[in-house]
């Protein structure tokens, strides 16, 4: 018998969701905006970014969007090595999604691209800084939910905190899922 | 193991279009490439909602507090563009 | 049901027994919590309001008086800040709808008590960080507007963090509320049966979740101006002010509605105890408040028509707000309704509560030349507009707060008011506030611009009224508080339900046991059957 979350515990971390989405809404805004008045600008500069490491940063989320749902499926199941593999395996995902963004970062500076420098990486850099962000606090729940699975806090009985964490994780991936394409895919 | 399958089967699908993404991106378009580039983001999205984060079996609901949100989203995004698109 | 006052023969210890600073810091008790915010809040009115016979002393004369036009220009910035983000927005929803939400619909406590209590410490960090910024005075007025506060060397920074996590407290708070009275209503309580205080607070709640965060992002904004040099906001940079615009009213439009529907609650709740009677129109009210929430987040542009948006989007606008005020006049025709022919009895929450509506109808009436084009090119950013936001929010929900507070005073502290004393603070408060503040209509609609702190020698007179009434107004509220200190001490012990009030909450002791209720209740009707009409016929 697999038990999920319970109905508050899915309820509130939804009207958390809620508030994220809205949160990087009003970044989604700004862009909007500023794409329909400046349509060269935006074109000129998105060519700036490196496409393949957008694409290998999404598939990176991507695949700990996986291994993510896969340890919550474990977890239900009772399967304590599972999460715990699964849970280390998002971290390191994570971790690398995080290495491609410094080098592209960095990459950015070295070529004299920061965020005052324009409008479009002004926006490149809120929202794939506020997305970092959050990027990191997922990955220090996530080290929080490995102690305690390592403790055996959890069960198929009872797993509500990786289920809530996991339903973040996959909302900061979906957040991705719509920078990549705006920031390098189309201008 | 039958959920595990479910998610790689997903997950594979979700690696595919952005592939497909990618490829297309480096098409010239038009006003195409918006469409398509969104358009795929916005079906991974639903893929990554409906399997992932398991909507598709949720009750009505949590549907609802997932969907409304969009809903308030898209008011702040029409809104400013009356303005700024009209001055 | 009965809901008689019947004392509780078990000696259960009431929430305020234990003692000590842990029991209050780390607590996980909604009733605490809600008290804790009730004196953060009430402190930072108190302040606030200060602020205001400071500001209202040196416009006694028309030219330069007691402190210079840079420190009026602080001062009202600080007075706008601290009395919407420290207080009012807070005020009713953090104190009394943490105290009494679980109460109401007989729910031990809210669905998260942690996250509640993490809610208050943020808080209270926020305050502390919005404090800290008066190190370096900010005066670009409580609205923040580009390009202004982008360059300007105040503490703007410093005080757009402190609101950041003043803000993310309330998104928590509204979080918990709405998953509590989503899950946690006693067996029984339909949506229907609740008490209407109960759907007011889900209407807000709905609202704080969804548009804090975009005045989040506004604060994240602005930070990224000064500290980083983006351009969003700045012409020079090929950015808009306007946008800035567009995000702070997208949350502060709403956020009106988060102030004012906790208070409609209340006022729903008061009336049919003090005039006997059901409550006219209980869906209808319901609803209404339903429909504020929702329309209230599309008229955010009604505060930008003068600042250079696009005469469509200034159309639009004003069309929508006009559609606000149908939900609204609906609750007041029910109110009015509910008293025709009440038993009514002038307690003070009562006489608080037809304050309300008496002051919020002029207060809402005048939003009506505020929303209309043409007017509002006369009228706004003059007087006229800080009488009308005055009336809606201090006539309003101040009121309605004040209402709540004398209600549930024996309640939340097992002693009673002394009447005397709270009617005498009710007279000056309000003979005070309409000395005060009517005023400013007529000001305004001579031209006497606001946020400025000398004017024209004609509008003097008027000035010296508004003043005058400003000290009946503070002593009336300070005899008010008086009041509340005085009452705890030495007020007469509160039976259980010292209203014969119907709701849950009168039917436990005065104050409170820790853990609400001994049984949790089964509800059979809604709780509002005064008189002979015990059935709704309304149930679902």
């Amino acid at each position: 018998m697999h038990k999920g979350a319970p109905v508050p515990a899915r309820l509130g971390i939804w009207a958390f969701l809620a508030t994220e989405l809205l949160l990087f809404g009003g970044l989604f805004t700004v862009y909007v905006v500023f794409r329909l008045e400046y349509p060269e600008l935006f074109h000129r500069e998105h060519l700036k970014l490196d496409r393949v490491m957008g694409a290998l940063n999404t598939v990176l989320l991507l695949t700990s969007s996986l291994t993510m749902a896969v340890g919550i499926a474990a977890i239900r199941r009772g399967r304590q090595w599972v999460l715990q593999i699964s849970l280390l395996l998002t971290l390191a995902l994570a971790a690398g999604f995080l290495g491609i963004k410094y080098l592209e970062w960095s990459g950015d500076f070295r070529h004299g691209l920061f965020p005052e420098s324009n409008l479009f990486f002004g926006l490149y850099f809120m929202m794939t800084g506020l997305h970092g962000l959050h990027v990191v606090l997922g990955m220090l729940v996530m080290v929080w939910l490995l102690r305690r699975a390592r403790r055996g806090d959890f069960s198929d009985q009872y797993n509500t905190p990786v289920e809530v964490t996991g339903l973040y994780w996959h909302f900061v991936d979906l957040v991705w899922i719509y920078l990549f394409p705006l920031l390098y895919l189309i201008g | 193991m039958a959920a595990y399958r479910n998610y790689v089967i997903v997950w594979a699908v979700l690696l595919m279009l952005t592939a497909a993404t990618v490829g297309v991106s480096y098409l010239d378009l038009g006003l195409w490439n918006a469409g398509v580039a969104l358009g795929v983001a916005s079906f991974k999205a639903a893929l990554v909602a409906l399997y992932f984060m398991h909507l598709r079996h949720e009750i009505k609901l949590v549907l609802a507090f997932a969907l409304f949100p969009l809903l308030i989203l898209g008011l702040i995004i029409t809104g400013t563009l009356t303005d700024t698109l009209y001055r | 049901m009965s809901n008689e006052g019947i004392a509780t023969t078990q000696p259960q210890p009431d929430y305020l027994a234990a003692r000590g600073f842990r029991s209050w810091a780390f607590t996980h008790d909604h009733k605490r919590i809600g008290v804790m915010y009730l004196i953060t809040t009430h402190f930072f009115f108190l302040v606030g309001g200060v602020i205001a016979m400071a500001l209202r002393l040196k416009l006694l004369s028309p030219g330069p008086a007691l402190f210079s036009d840079h420190a009026y220009n602080v001062l009202f910035t600080l007075h706008g800040a601290m009395m919407i983000f420290l207080f009012i927005i807070p005020a009713i929803p953090s104190s009394l709808g943490n105290f009494f939400i679980p109460l109401l619909i007989g729910a031990r406590d809210v669905a998260f008590p942690r996250l509640n209590l993490y809610s208050y410490w943020i808080f209270v960090v926020g305050v502390v960080v919005t404090v800290a910024s008066l190190l370096r005075p900010i005066d670009t007025g409580w609205t923040f507007y580009t390009p202004y506060s982008a360059q300007s060397s105040s503490a703007v920074t410093a005080l757009s963090l402190g609101l950041f996590l003043v803000g993310l407290s309330s998104i928590l708070t509204g979080l918990n509320f709405i998953v509590t009275i989503h899950t946690m209503r006693a067996p029984g309580m339909s949506w229907y049966r609740m008490p209407l205080f109960i759907w007011g607070m889900y209407a807000t709640s709905v609202i704080q979740v969804l548009a804090t965060p975009v005045i989040g992002i506004t604060f994240v904004l602005l930070i990224a101006e000064r500290v980083f040099g983006v351009g969003f906001f700045d012409p020079a940079k090929g950015g808009d002010p306007l946008l800035f615009q567009h995000f702070f009213w997208f949350y502060s439009h709403p956020v009106v509605y988060v102030m004012i529907l906790p208070a409609m609650g209340i006022i729903s709740e008061v009336i049919p105890v003090f005039a006997r009677k059901p409550i006219f129109g209980y869906k209808a009210i319901a609803y209404s408040a339903l429909a504020i929430a929702f329309i209230g987040f599309l008229v955010w542009g009604h505060h930008m028509f003068v600042s250079g948006m696009s005469t469509p989007a200034a159309v639009i606008f004003s069309f929508l707000t006009f559609f606000v005020a149908v939900p609204t006049g609906i609750k007041i025709f029910n109110w009015i309704a509910t008293l025709y022919r009440g038993s009514i009895s002038l307690d003070s929450p009562m006489l608080y509560a037809l304050t309300f509506i008496f002051l919020f109808i002029i207060g809402g009436l005048t939003g009506l030349f505020l929303g209309s084009l043409a007017t509002d090119v006369h009228v706004t950013d003059t007087y006229f507009l800080v009488a009308h936001f005055h009336y809606t929010m201090m006539g309003g929900t101040i009121m309605g707060l004040f209402a709540g507070l004398h209600y549930w005073f024996p309640k939340i502290t097992g002693r009673m008011l002394h009447e005397g004393w709270a009617k005498q603070a009710w007279w000056l408060i309000v003979t005070g506030f309409n000395v005060t503040f009517f005023p400013m209509f007529i000001l305004g609609m001579q031209g006497m611009p606001r946020r400025f702190s000398q004017y024209p020698e004609k509008y003097q007179p008027l000035n010296i009224v508004a003043t005058v009434g400003s000290w009946f107004l503070f002593l009336g509220i300070l005899i008010m508080f008086a009041n509340f200190v005085r009452s705890l001490r030495s007020g007469a012990r509160a039976p259980d339900n010292p209203w014969q009030g119907l709701t849950l909450e009168w039917s436990v002791p005065s104050p409170p046991p820790v853990e609400n209720f001994e049984e949790i209740p089964t509800v059979t009707d809604w709780p509002y059957g005064y008189g002979s009409r015990s059935r709704s016929g309304r149930d679902e």
